[in-house]
């Protein structure tokens, strides 16, 4: 029981970092970003296929996030020179990346025990060579995901990430403020791709194996995760000023740090979710309807809640 | 110096709906003036703000600031000497950052936006003093969202970091009209400091004949985008509203 408990938490520290992207993106920026269906298993892909060819596995991240970087840049040019609707930039990226991935690394990739991952690999092992391998990924995907979760905060707080937040808070004062809003909006779609493909990248190294069709599912994931972590935070906590912001921008958004402590929260509160749907019972062929149905309960329930603090 | 050289503006040309709002129009306003603008609804202010500033493109002539065409420059790129308040508060601000976050920005307007750190902890007590100079209480609300704060005192807010930073024209696009006469009268009060105490070149668009009589050193009244009323100096220290309403309503009619 505890082991099942162990690898639910680790799994939803992992998929923190994709959270974080769609944070990004659907939260901050306030640009329905659908790259991240493709984005994640382009992780995987480029991890998978570095691994195998003997590379280190934490330059294989990097990789995978370049990747991931490269892929939101399509999105964000698309959507930002060539006039694009946010929402189909995304789709247009998201299916032609769909077979980019196969180009890269097949349908199907197994990386098989003699290769090193992250979790096997020689820094880790001397620190944590004491524990069993599902402790160590235990440990490692929590680094992972409060290092980057600070880094974020970090840079949210900087005038570039200032700027990023004006940029999907209010367009019209970064463009008097002499800004491209833009090339904001880019950079924005470009993080969040980056992290989703490391997100990607990371479950590819946890599960030794990285699939065409991972990526289903994920968009609906992120903003489930985002939606869940945000309305519990706020309810829980009653900010100044609060009573405004949920008129402004409902309830999809809450500052960093407190916004990235939320999807962070919101992410391993849905995997526990969907463990314990499929421990009920359900059939693991059911994931993806048992997320879509978790995320329209949580819609549904988030609104409810969102309208009654309004109309309060 | 702005100028601007025989626009031309036709909104859905070859349509039925086209509309030829200014042709062959010139105005020219030289540094230092408070121009206050007047006119009916359709006569062209609006219009001939967004012009200005790039927000809509121009069909024909030319836009100068002091001699140089900034008619190829986009709209973010003439922001860097311009700065504007428009009529709904909510433009002004990002309602999501604290009112400090939204004055560093645009304390750093003209400067790079890398990655040092936001907020100047070092400018917070200008700030303080800025805010505490309005008389609305602001100074102790920096860490509330701008979101939380009423229409009036974001307008403040905006009017503020609007003239943070030096630059060659304030343009106000109706920036009293969506607030209550008194809020109103505080905000145009404080405009009227603003734009004298840092020797801004102003040109402010306004429905209320008053505030355009009482504030600024020249009068302009717009009709289907045409001056059809120019007055400065003496001329314009000497308007009464009664007249200008009489004029106003004369243009109306036709």
């Amino acid at each position: 029981m505890s082991d099942l408990i162990i690898s639910t938490l680790t799994q939803g520290l992992i998929y923190a970092l994709l959270s974080y992207g769609v944070y990004i993106t659907y939260s901050v920026l306030d640009f329905p970003d659908l790259t991240v269906d493709s984005s994640f298993p382009l992780g995987a892909a480029v991890t998978a296929i570095l691994l195998l060819g003997g590379m280190d596995p934490w330059l294989t991240l990097l990789c995978a996030a370049g990747a991931g970087a490269i892929a939101g840049l399509c999105t964000g040019l698309i959507h930002v020179r060539l006039g694009v609707r946010d929402l189909l930039a995304g789709i247009i990226t998201m299916t032609a990346l769909s077979s980019i991935n196969l180009l890269i690394a097949g349908s199907n990739v197994t990386v098989e025990r003699a290769v090193d991952t992250i979790f096997t690999s020689a820094p880790v092992m001397a620190l944590l060579g004491d524990l069993s391998l599902s402790g160590r990924k235990l440990v490692v995907s929590l680094v992972l995901a409060v290092v980057i979760k600070l880094l974020l905060d970090l840079y949210f707080r900087t005038k570039s990430g200032l700027l990023l937040r004006a940029a999907g808070d209010n367009g019209t004062l970064v463009t008097t403020l002499a800004q491209n809003k833009g090339n904001k909006k880019v950079l924005g779609v470009v993080i969040a791709n980056a992290l989703v493909a490391l997100c990607g990248a990371v479950v590819c190294q946890e599960q030794r194996s990285y699939s065409a069709v991972m990526g289903i599912g994920q968009v609906v994931f992120g903003l489930a995760t985002v939606i869940i972590g945000i309305s519990l935070v706020r309810f829980f906590t009653h900010s100044k000023g609060a009573q405004g912001l949920r008129k402004t921008k409902g309830l999809r958004f809450l500052a960093t740090p407190q916004g990235t402590t939320a999807v962070l929260l919101g992410s391993i509160l849905y995997k526990f979710c969907v463990q314990i749907a499929i421990n009920v019972g359900l059939p693991a062929n059911m994931l993806r309807f048992i997320t879509a149905a978790l995320f329209l309960v949580v819609l549904v329930i988030a609104g409810r809640k969102g309208e009654e603090i309004i109309h309060a | 110096m702005l100028e601007m050289r025989q626009i031309t503006k036709v909104y859905n040309p070859g349509t039925v709906t086209e509309l030829k709002l200014f042709e062959d129009f010139d105005l020219t306003v030289p540094d230092g003036q408070f121009v206050s603008i007047v006119g009916s609804n359709g006569s062209g202010k609006t219009t001939l703000l967004n012009l200005i500033c790039g927000s809509i493109p121009l069909d024909a002539g030319d836009v100068c600031i002091d001699g140089k065409s900034i008619r190829k420059q986009k709209d973010y790129q003439r922001y860097a000497v311009i700065g504007r308040v428009y009529q709904n508060p909510a433009l002004g601000t990002c309602p999501n950052l604290t009112m400090l976050e939204n004055l560093s920005l645009a304390d750093n307007k003209g400067k790079r936006f890398g990655l040092g750190f936001g907020v100047n902890k070092k400018r917070i007590d200008y700030y303080r003093s800025e805010l505490a100079a309005l008389g609305l209480g602001l100074e102790d609300k920096l860490d509330v969202p701008m979101g939380a704060l009423s229409g009036g005192q974001r307008q403040a807010v905006a009017l503020l970091m609007a003239t943070m930073t030096p630059l060659k024209f304030l343009i106000l696009d109706e920036h009293t009209a969506a607030l209550d006469p008194k809020t109103a009268e505080t905000i145009m009060v404080l405009t009227g400091k603003v734009v004298r105490e840092k020797g801004l070149t102003a040109m402010m668009v306004t429905h209320n004949l008053r505030y355009a009589v009482e504030y600024g050193d020249r009068l302009l009244m717009l009709h289907h985008g045409q001056v059809v009323l120019d007055r400065a100096g003496q001329e314009k220290a000497q308007t009464t509203t009664e007249e200008l309403l009489q004029v106003f309503n004369h243009y109306s009619i036709l």
